[in-house]
Formats: structure tokens, sequence, C-alpha cells
């Protein structure tokens, strides 16, 4: 009843509890900052400061314009937020890239940015930086936008929630905000991919609550009657994410005032719960949220149905219980029993199946279009991901298994696996659908050029071939150096020797990391201009536009032999 | 709680377990009444360009 009377008045409903929200938000981040000793955490309470009472300005800005405009009209659907979701998700992925360029650089040369006084340029802050800018704060943005989009469309219905998934979308913000000046003022929880502190998770937990009831309830207002298949792995990404990361996180603040937390569980208790978050971080962050992208953004951009929405089913409920158990691969030869060790590599090697089926079912979606390969490079794009996909996902399973462990473990063939994925699949899929969002949230025809996307898809191909076959060579060598014994039984060479003999691959991989750096720059210029809308000059438009015939047009030209 | 007897309830009603989900899995996604609408489900991408209203 109450909300009806406020919907007379005008206001609606969500916007009052969004501010809400915010008020407490910003009337806490002052506690900390007048209250605090400690002074990193009181920087945190005037930054958040800052960010709510701008929050605060834009609920009132928006609650102004209720009565003017119908910002939550029903009959259409929400394209605004997934605009500001592309744009951000480039924003993020060039900062994350380029941190990681960084790094790569200071691996190969200590020296490369390295100022004593200046501990915030530090390779040991800048990691988490670099691991959680591209992770969460590029892959997540791109999670947000693209889940956004295609719940919308497959449930033919308006985002649910009013300016719940605003608050959403921008929450989430503020959690990498609050992660990542954390990281570089050194506050870290130190639990690898989840460094953040006890009020940054706290934080993310209402965000991600927020996030999963926005998502169910466009689930449960839809119009078609079908669950599309990608709604279920953005379901089971964003359900799985909120446990794992709830449960990893489990800690005691030192005090409501400090910065610093305690972590429940000790040992190797505590050492699974971190692998099992963090596995499962790549395999329903990382891989289920992405594969709801390939079924939704391939389908779309090759015209063409799902291979087989059969497979799909199959695929669905094998991978997210199979995945669930692969963690502990990550814990052989520790102090973990043999037998969970044995569990995790066991359940990693059944992953084949269902991450093959997949694979298959998403490159096979292209049947009746592998024209389109040649034609358009955003489908490219898309496809050469899913061979990364194929190839990670077979690797990854091969290093799981224990014997094969012992010689790639702590070892940078452990850290080539990664990028092979990450730059591979979770980058180029994820191109794809923001070069696809550039393009139809915009209502262009095309994008401003197509030939700068074949120029982003070599350099970063070529990027990755380069980061990925170096750390290959580097991390079995070192892997076979540091096992080495000579004829008295003692070890052969000394950790320093194994360190330079590896700065030559070091190089070759800094080189991989620039080359994808400049593709993804050229891709925020190619996607900017896009916004835009206009269109580089001395491009066909027709080469890119399907025929009737499902040719391109410049073939009908060509005789036949 | 040692090996042997994690490893026996694993191999047997961890087993049973897979085995039924996955079977639950195969036959609802096979089930001959479903075809129709898992064929229109496979081309649900590319019919949504506006929102349904009633």
């Amino acid at each position: 009843m109450a909300s009806s009377t406020i919907q007379k008045m005008g206001i609606d409903f969500s916007v009052l509890t969004v501010g809400l929200f915010v008020g407490v938000f910003t009337l806490l981040a002052l506690l900390v900052a007048a209250w605090s000793p400690d002074p990193l955490f009181e920087i945190h309470g005037w930054i958040s400061l800052l960010m709510g009472i701008v929050a605060i300005a834009a609920v009132c800005f928006w609650a102004a314009g209720l009565k003017r405009s119908k910002v939550f009209d029903p009959s259409a659907y929400e394209d605004t937020l997934i605009k500001w979701g592309v744009g951000v998700s480039m924003f993020w992925g060039v900062v994350g890239i380029l941190v990681g360029f960084v790094i790569a650089m200071q691996l190969t040369f200590p020296n490369f940015l390295y100022f004593p006084e200046y501990g915030f340029l530090n390779f040991g802050r800048l990691r988490p930086l670099h691991t959680s800018a591209v992770i969460f704060a590029f892959g997540g943005n791109v999670l947000l936008a693209t889940s956004f989009h295609v719940v919308q469309r497959t449930c033919r219905t308006r985002i649910a929630g009013g300016m719940w998934p605003w608050f959403v979308f921008w929450g989430y913000q503020a959690f990498i905000v609050l992660a990542a000046t954390g990281y570089v003022m050194g506050v870290t929880a130190g639990r690898e991919y989840a460094e953040p502190e006890w009020y940054v998770d706290l934080w993310l937990t209402i965000v991600w609550v927020a996030y999963l009831l926005v998502f169910l309830g466009t689930i449960w207002k839809r119009k078609e009657p079908h669950i599309y298949v990608a709604n279920w792995f953005y379901l089971a990404f964003i359900v799985t994410i909120a446990m794992l990361h709830i449960v990893n996180n489990l800690a005691v603040p030192i005090s409501p005032l400090s910065s610093q937390s305690v972590s429940l569980m000790s040992g190797v208790q505590d050492a699974l719960t971190q692998w099992w978050y963090g596995h499962n971080a790549v395999g329903f962050f990382l891989t289920a949220g992405f594969l709801a992208i390939m079924y939704y953004y391939i389908p779309k951009r090759a015209e063409r149905p799902v291979f087989s929405y059969r497979l799909s089913i199959v695929h669905f409920w094998a991978l997210i219980f199979i995945y669930i158990w692969a963690g502990p691969h990550h814990l052989h030869y520790t102090a973990l029993p043999q037998w969970a060790q044995t569990l995790g590599m066991t359940f990693s090697i059944m992953l084949w199946m269902p991450s093959w089926g997949g694979m298959i079912n998403g490159l096979m979606t292209l049947s009746g279009a592998w024209d389109k390969l040649r034609t358009d490079p955003v489908i490219r794009m898309m496809v050469v991901s899913l061979a990364f996909y194929g190839m990670s996902t077979f690797e990854g399973p091969l290093m799981s298994v224990r014997a094969v462990n012992s010689l790639s473990h702590y070892t940078d063939w452990t850290i080539g696996h990664v990028h092979s994925g990450a730059l591979g699949w979770v980058g180029f899929i994820s191109f794809g659908a923001l070069y696809c969002l550039a393009q139809w949230m915009w209502k262009r025809d095309r994008l401003y050029s197509a030939k700068l996307v074949e120029w982003h898809f070599w350099t970063a191909t070529i990027g990755i071939v380069l980061y990925i076959t170096s750390m290959w060579v580097s991390g079995i060598m070192e892997g076979l150096m540091w096992r080495a014994y000579n004829e008295f039984g003692f070890l052969e060479y000394t950790f320093v020797e194994t360190v330079e003999a590896k700065h030559i691959s070091y190089i070759i991989r800094s080189l991989g990391g620039l080359l994808y750096l400049v593709g993804a720059l050229i891709m925020s210029f190619n996607v900017f201009m896009t916004a835009k809308g206009k269109t580089r000059k001395g491009e066909d438009d027709h080469v890119h536009a399907p025929t009737n015939d499902g040719l391109p047009a410049f073939a009908e030209a060509t005789p036949a032999e | 709680m040692n090996y042997e007897t994690l490893s026996s309830f694993a191999q047997t009603w961890g087993l049973l377990y897979f085995v039924v989900l996955f079977s639950v899995a195969v036959v609802y996604a096979l089930w001959p009444s479903k075809k129709s609408e898992f064929e229109r489900a496979a081309n649900l991408p590319l019919i949504d360009e506006e929102p349904i209203n009633e």
C-alpha cells in the first residue's frame, strides 16, 4: 500500500530504497573517516564518503526527473545501463592489461618503475591490482553488461527492479575502487584473487545479492516461457560466486574501525578453502559466465540457431556439477590428504568432456555460416576464443595429473596456462561481445571500422602466442632445472640460475603483453568512434553485410574455374 | 574417517549420485515432447528485438 501511494506521488519505490542504502553507506563512511585510528581505513572512509555523496546527488537528480520522463518505461529494454557497461569494461580492460604489462616488465627488468620510496609501484602491490583489474573489473563488468543485455532479450522484458540494476552497476564500481586503492596502499587480506579486506567483502556481498535479485526478478517476470540456456549459465555464475565469496572470506575484523581481519580458517583447511574458491572463480566466473556469452552472442552474430540445444542442457548440468570439485588439484604434494588431491585430479580430468562438448556446440553453431569467419572479424574473434578455450581446457586437466603437476607446479607453465585461458578465451569472447554491443546498443549499421577489428585481432593473437609459447619454454625449463641432480645427489642448479635462464622468455612475454595492450587500445578507439556514430571512410559497407544467398557480395563476381 | 571409508563412499554413493544426475539431465534433454520447445529455444537469440508488452 505504501509503495502505491509513493508511486502516485510520482516517485519510484526502488529509488527510495536505493537512496536509503546509499545513505547508510555514506553515514558509515563518515564514521570511519572521523573515528578510525587506522590511517589506511581512514583514507578508505574519505574515498567512500566522496563516492556516497556523488551517489546521493545522482539519486536525487534521478528522483527529480522521474515525473518528467519515463525512465523505467516497462515497454522498452534498459539499454543505457549496458552502454555504460561497455564503456567501463573497456576502461578497466585497458587499465588491467597495462598494469599486467608493467609487472611483466618488472619481472624482466627489476628496476623498471621501481622506486623504494613509492611502495605502491612495487610488484607485490601491482600484481593483485593486475589480477583483480582484469578478472573482476574487466571480466566482471563484461559479465554485468552482457547478463543485463541477454536476460532482457531472452526473457523479452525490461530488467526488473527499477533503479536496483543501477545500484548493482555503480555499487560494483565502488567495490572495484575500494579494492584497487586498498591494494596499492597495502590493505590486503592476502587471499589470492580475494585480496579485498572484510569491509570491501561485505559491500560486495550486498551488491551481489542485489544482482541476484535483479536477475531472478527479470526471469520471474519473463514473457518468454522458456528460460534460455545463457540465463542458466549466468544464474549458476551469480549463485556460485555468492557462495564462494562468502565462505572464502569468512573472517573476524580486528576491530570495527580497523581495516585488518583474521581468517576463520587456518592451516590446510584454509588452503583448501582458498583453492576451492580459487578454482571455482575460474570455473564459475571465467567459464560459466563467459559460456553464457558464447551461447547468446555467437548465434546472434552468426544469425544461426544454437547447434544443439539438447547438448547445451547436458553441457550446463555436467559442467556445474563437476567443476565445483576440481580445486584440490592446486594442492598436490602438500599437507592436504592424498585422497583429496586425487579427487581434485579425477574431477579435473572429467571436466574434459563438458568443456569440449560446449566448445563443439559453440563452434558448430557456425555451420552454414562458415563464410562469416572470413568476412566478419568479430565472429572470427569469438571463434578463436573457443579454440583457445578448447586448448586451455585440454591443458588444464593434463596439468592437474599429479605426475605432470610435479613438473609444472610453481613454474611459468601455470602462468602461461592461465593466460591462454584469460587472454585467449575470456579476453576474445569479451571483445567479441563488446564489439557486438557497441554496434547494437548505439544502433549502428556497422562498427566504425572492420579493418581496425582485423588489426586488433592479429596484434592480440600474435601477442597471446608469444606469451604462451615463451611461458611454456621457461616453465618446462625451470621445472626441469629445479629437479635436476648431479652425480653426488646435490641439486644441479641454484635458484638464481633458473631466473637467469628465463630472462629471454620474460622479454618475449613482455612483448606479447605489449601487443595485447596495443590491440585493446585499438579496440577502445574503434568502440568510441562507433558510439559516436562515425564510420571510417574507404571501407565498403556491403562486404560485411550478409547477402541473400549467404555469400559475401564480392564472391558473386568471381568466375567459375 | 580414513581414506578407505571415504573412497568406498565415493566409489559407491558418489558414483550413483553422479550417474543419476547425469541420466536425469540426458533424459530431460532427449525427452521427445520437448523437441519443439528446444528447437524454438535454439532460435531465441534471433527473435528478441522488442520486449513483449500486453
